[in-house]
């Protein structure tokens, strides 16, 4: 090859030569006009595209003049003749995207190539026409592209057809005229054609389910040639099956027969979705499962690591639900272990932990432990939230999973990975008695050479709660003292307090504990003489032994049930306004402000064993409160118990659009209103809302509070307030008329005119529901929650909820009609399921914590059954839940 | 860049990247709008290329990175990717790996480097062009990708594929064939 690219480089550094050494755009851009010379060097001109290409693909920019001035030039190359040129000159018109009135320039070169001999020619200009066309081109060429669909050249009618699943997106009524031609195509010999006309044809119908189905039907009896086509054909089979069900007489299940008989096929790519399709239909049976479990089964011991990975995945999923059904691959499981790629080994020995039985744990342990050293801390993280599951359902084993866990705990890792091995202890540590010793000298022994503060000091914290529980908590005292000879300020801090709970809980031990502190006292760091002097006094460190106080235990072993962020505004009002009444606490609001749905939440979010007790979610800040308050006539109503997210009133893009937030109060609700005004030309005044409260028989209104002025593109919001009978939860219907008074602003000069006329827009209805009672509090403990709680006030009833979609969205329906915060992770359904139980826990007006534990259970014909336990600390309380579930 | 397929129903390759031996791109070629920025794109290769780096694969590997699927294989200097969503069937973008790369070393003659790459840049971009459009896969077979990339170039004057050297790279990848379905 005659060095194309080369220019008169005298570098000759051979190692770092590259064609494109130096390369410039503004270079490259004076090379491109090139592309207008009236005698065309096809060649260089291909060599100044690859250029622009080369460095469109580093990702550098070309301003929209620059990219306009290209793409003129290069419209000027359909001039040549060269096949090579074409090709580039099409390369680079999609790549520059040309707007609606440059694309005009290329139509008619584009339509002539698309009539052209030279098939290449053809295929091509389809796509490129197809990329940059809008709607009314469209209809021009659409004829053209009906017949190259049909087209006997494969490339021409695949280019046509891939165009047309594009194009769908955007012109859907135009390309769904085409189903005939596509139909055709369908049968085409060709393997590719058939492939993207299955897709097509499948896009086109896919809103009519009875279409699917028989396009699936004739086709899976019919012959398949390609096998992306045939795994297409699979995708729509399982989407048919989904929404048939089971045929309740028999016990088969429609096309069941064609998936098996896919498992036979030769490509693998269909025997492998076909095995995935089988193992992801709802409520599969074992008998359904065996034949593809033993396909995948003979893939874990490929030489392909594709087929190794992709196997084990699937393997892993099926384990969540029916680990029964995956044990017999487990030696072939087991061998994988020692696999070279590292997500196959991990994917291998989760999944083995997920089915492995008690008398393997053992064996499995040994196998881990070489395998521990050489993968990255990801990967070990899943490993040991495997192990801890591992751990939580085998009781019995938790001597070698503890070992194992402490084992890790002594290596190299980063902080995510020490935390996750803390985190598993602790919960191994509550929920398994028989561990709790060893596991608590584990963790000691991880403190003395513990380079993470964060985990010292929460290690400290739950060790000051549950060593002096132990049989002898003399023990655990040196480890803690140590602590405070060694280490930071922020650890030795937390020591002390961990000392003080051994003091205030043993009384033996309390002459010690008290020298101990008062060598504190001398510390170089202000919080930690200051929490020894504290503890002292509050433990009557004067000498005299005497029993701890039940305040005092209050005090160092309760929890600060206040959220943190009420807790620091009403601290800084506080000092703002200086008094001389002492700080009251109480004085801090409890709620937790409800959060905006926008903001995610991390998915499947974990228990942590660590961490404070509540977990809701973070306010949002008061300005609900702070807004509400600062209006007199609202100002008596006292604490907001709860806002809700704003509720839409209008259709999206209408003149005026307005939301509506309810607020909920011990014997007031307060609606705010917030409009704007979308119309530049208006100007509103004296806006307010005349609420229908005819189907709220609880409610009477007793106030409003209306806007003034709503000008264009200013929001403002206007309240209405009800009465209704304290810490009640009353329901109701509420419908609602926007008033004004328009006046027209002169779009110039900004100013109204001086008359306004009165007016009025309808507004749609809205509701409150039970569940703006309840605010979202979780727990990050639940079953420690629940049994704190205590069954005196347990309700519980089962429920028939008829026949409905799916258990997840029966889940969902409940937890949405409680609006309760779903604890850990239980809202999420894992598809297949046939039964579920989801833990929720929320704070029920007149501040009553709610803990809900819910069971679900789903049969054949989708009749969703429901167990609903509740726990609270009212009985009212817990009989309202029913009555809220019994009426929803 | 085409609106990408949103359509969970039909096998969706989300980009193909060829990267040198440094992680710094070759050729890359995105469909889907999950890297909407040339920085994200990039801090996306840097973190493949990272993880990929210290296998051996030169046979088809593939890892888990951020819900995606990556399929991949290394010659000599040249990192080849093949990026889908984590539901893809694996085996899917296995194919499309494998097309992909029988092409470039059908383009390159079995020279299979980044400077040879470098060269032959436009048939590499013809041949992303041939594989994948807007996200939908087009054509698997390697051959046939490189033939239609290589039926463009200027065939005169002996500056890409001959006739001759046609014929001698499908042999090669005819063996090549035989040779990964013995083994």
């Amino acid at each position: 090859m005659a060095q194309p690219f080369l220019k008169k480089d005298d570098d000759r550094d051979d190692e770092e030569y590259s064609p494109f050494l130096g390369i410039e755009k503004g270079a490259v851009l004076q090379d491109a006009r090139v592309f207008n010379d009236p005698q065309l060097d096809a060649r260089r001109c291909s060599q100044v595209i690859t250029k622009l290409l080369y460095l469109l693909n580093q990702g550098e920019t070309f301003t929209k003049i620059e990219a306009t001035e290209v793409f003129f030039s290069v419209t000027k190359l359909f001039q040549s003749k060269d096949i090579g040129l074409r090709r580039m000159v099409y390369l680079m018109i999609k790549e520059l995207s040309p707007c609606a009135d440059e694309v005009i320039i290329v139509t008619s070169s584009l339509m002539k190539d698309m009539n052209s001999r030279t098939d290449m020619y053809r295929a091509n200009a389809i796509r490129v026409l197809c990329r940059i066309t809008d709607g009314t081109l469209l209809t021009q060429i659409e004829r053209y592209l009906k017949q190259a669909i049909v087209d006997k050249n494969p490339v021409v009618a695949s280019a046509a057809l891939v165009s047309g699943i594009h194009l769908l997106q955007t012109n859907p009524e135009i390309v769904k005229r085409w189903s005939n031609e596509v139909q055709e195509a369908v049968q085409s010999r060709a393997a590719l054609v058939q492939f993207h006309a299955l897709a097509l044809l499948h896009q086109i119908r896919q809103n009519d389910r009875l279409a699917v189905s028989k396009l699936v039907t004739s086709l899976t009896k019919g012959t398949v040639r390609s096998p992306l086509a045939q795994c297409l054909l699979i995708r729509y089979t399982s989407q048919v099956i989904r929404e048939s069900g089971v045929n309740t007489q028999s016990g088969d299940r429609p096309f069941y027969d064609y998936l098996e008989g896919c498992l036979r096929h030769k490509a693998e790519m269909v025997i492998f979705e076909a095995a995935r399709a089988i193992t992801e239909l709802s409520g599969v049976t074992t008998r359904e499962l065996t034949p593809a479990i033993t396909v995948l089964q003979l893939f874990l011991s490929s030489s392909k690591p594709v087929l190794r990975f992709a196997a084990v995945r699937t393997l892993n999923k099926v384990a969540m639900s029916h680990p029964m059904a995956v044990t017999n691959c487990n030696i072939d499981m087991e061998s994988l272990i020692s696999d070279q790629n590292r997500s196959i080994a991990t994917l291998a020995i989760t999944t083995l932990l997920k089915t492995g039985n008690e008398s393997s744990v053992d064996r499995l342990m040994k196998q881990i432990t070489n395998f521990m050293s050489d993968i990255a801390d990801e990967f070990k993280i899943v490993v040991v939230e495997a192990i801890r599951s591992l751990c939580l359902k085998f009781p019995l084993k938790y001597r070698s999973l503890m070992n194992f866990l402490s084992n890790i705990l002594r290596e190299e890792g980063g902080f995510e990975y020490k935390k996750a091995i803390v985190d598993s202890i602790v919960i191994l540590i509550r929920d398994i008695p028989d561990a709790k010793e060893s596991g608590l000298l584990h963790l000691c022994e991880f403190i003395e050479d513990c380079e993470f503060t964060y985990l010292s000091t929460q290690i400290l914290h739950f060790l000051g709660n549950e060593g002096p529980k132990t049989s002898d908590p003399s023990k655990y005292i040196r480890y803690i003292y140590n602590r405070v000879i060694l280490e930071n300020a922020t650890v030795r801090a937390s020591a002390v307090s961990t000392l003080a709970k051994f003091g205030a809980m043993i009384d033996s031990l309390k002459p010690r504990i008290f020298i101990l502190l008062r060598r504190c006292l001398f510390d170089n760091d202000d919080e930690v003489r200051d929490r020894a002097t504290l503890y002292l006094n509050t433990l009557g460190g004067d000498g005299s032994v005497v029993e701890t106080d039940k305040d005092v235990k209050e005090f160092l072993f309760g929890s600060l049930d206040i959220p943190l962020t009420n807790m620091e505004t009403s601290l800084k009002n506080y000092i703002q306004n200086p008094s001389e009444e002492p700080f009251e606490i109480n004085s801090v609001p409890r709620e937790v402000k409800s959060q905006p749905l926008a903001e995610k939440k991390a998915p499947g979010k974990k228990p942590t064993g660590l961490g404070t007790p509540l977990t809701g979610p973070t306010p949002v800040g008061d300005t609900y409160e702070r807004l509400l308050s600062s209006i007199p006539e609202f100002a008596s109503f006292g604490k907001l118990f709860k806002s809700s997210g704003p509720v839409e009133l209008t259709e999206a893009e209408t003149e005026y659009a307005v939301n509506v937030i309810k607020h909920i109060f011990d014997r007031h609700v307060v609606f705010q209103y917030n409009c704007s005004n979308t119309i530049p030309e208006q100007l509103l005044e004296n806006v307010f809302v005349i609420v229908d409260a005819s189907e709220a028989e609880e409610f009477s209104e007793v106030g409003s509070k209306p806007l003034k002025t709503l000008p264009y593109d200013t929001p403002g919001q206007t309240f209405v307030a009800f009465e209704k009978p304290e810490g009640f939860p009353s329901v109701g219907k509420f419908s609602n008329v926007l008033r004004f008074a328009v006046k027209e602003v002169d779009p110039s000069t900004g100013e109204a005119e001086d008359d306004g006329v009165e007016d009025e827009y309808q507004l749609e209805d809205f509701e409150v529901v039970a569940a703006d009672y309840m605010v979202k509090v979780g727990v990050s403990n639940f079953r420690n929650a629940w049994e704190s709680m205590g069954p005196d006030f347990e309700r519980i009833d089962e429920y028939g909820l008829g026949p409905r979609e799916s258990l997840a969205e029966s889940v969902n329906a409940v937890i949405s009609l409680l609006g309760m915060q779903p604890c850990e992770g239980t809202e999420v359904v894992p598809s297949n399921s046939r039964s579920h139980s989801c833990l929720l826990s929320g704070v029920y007006i007149g501040n009553v914590k709610v803990l809900v534990r819910l069971s679900f259970g789903i049969d054949a014909s989708k009749e969703v059954a429901m167990k609903l336990a509740v726990r609270s600390e009212d009985e009212n309380v817990s009989d309202a839940i029913h009555v809220i579930v019994a009426g929803g | 860049m085409a609106t990408f397929l949103s359509r969970e129903v039909c096998p969706t390759i989300k980009n193909i990247l060829l990267l040198d031996s440094e992680g710094k791109r070759v050729a890359v070629k995105y469909y889907s709008n999950d890297w909407p920025t040339n920085s994200a794109k990039l801090a996306f290769e840097k973190s493949v290329f990272t993880k990929t780096q210290k296998t051996n694969a030169r046979t088809e590997e593939i890892a888990m990175l951020e819900n995606n699927i990556i399929v991949y294989r290394f010659v000599q200097d040249l990192h080849f990717f093949v990026t889908g969503g984590d539901d893809e069937n694996e085996l899917i973008l296995a194919t499309v790996l494998h097309g992909f790369f029988d092409a470039v070393t059908l383009i390159l003659r079995n020279n299979v480097e980044q400077r040879e790459a470098l060269e032959n840049l436009d048939l590499i971009l013809l041949c992303l062009d041939e594989i994948v459009d807007g996200g939908m896969i087009l054509e698997t077979d390697g051959s046939i990708i490189a033939g239609k990339a290589a039926t463009n170039s200027n065939m005169d004057d002996g500056a890409s594929l001959s006739e001759q050297t046609i014929s001698q790279a499908l042999a090669t990848a005819r063996e090549h064939l035989t040779r990964s379905l013995l083994s």
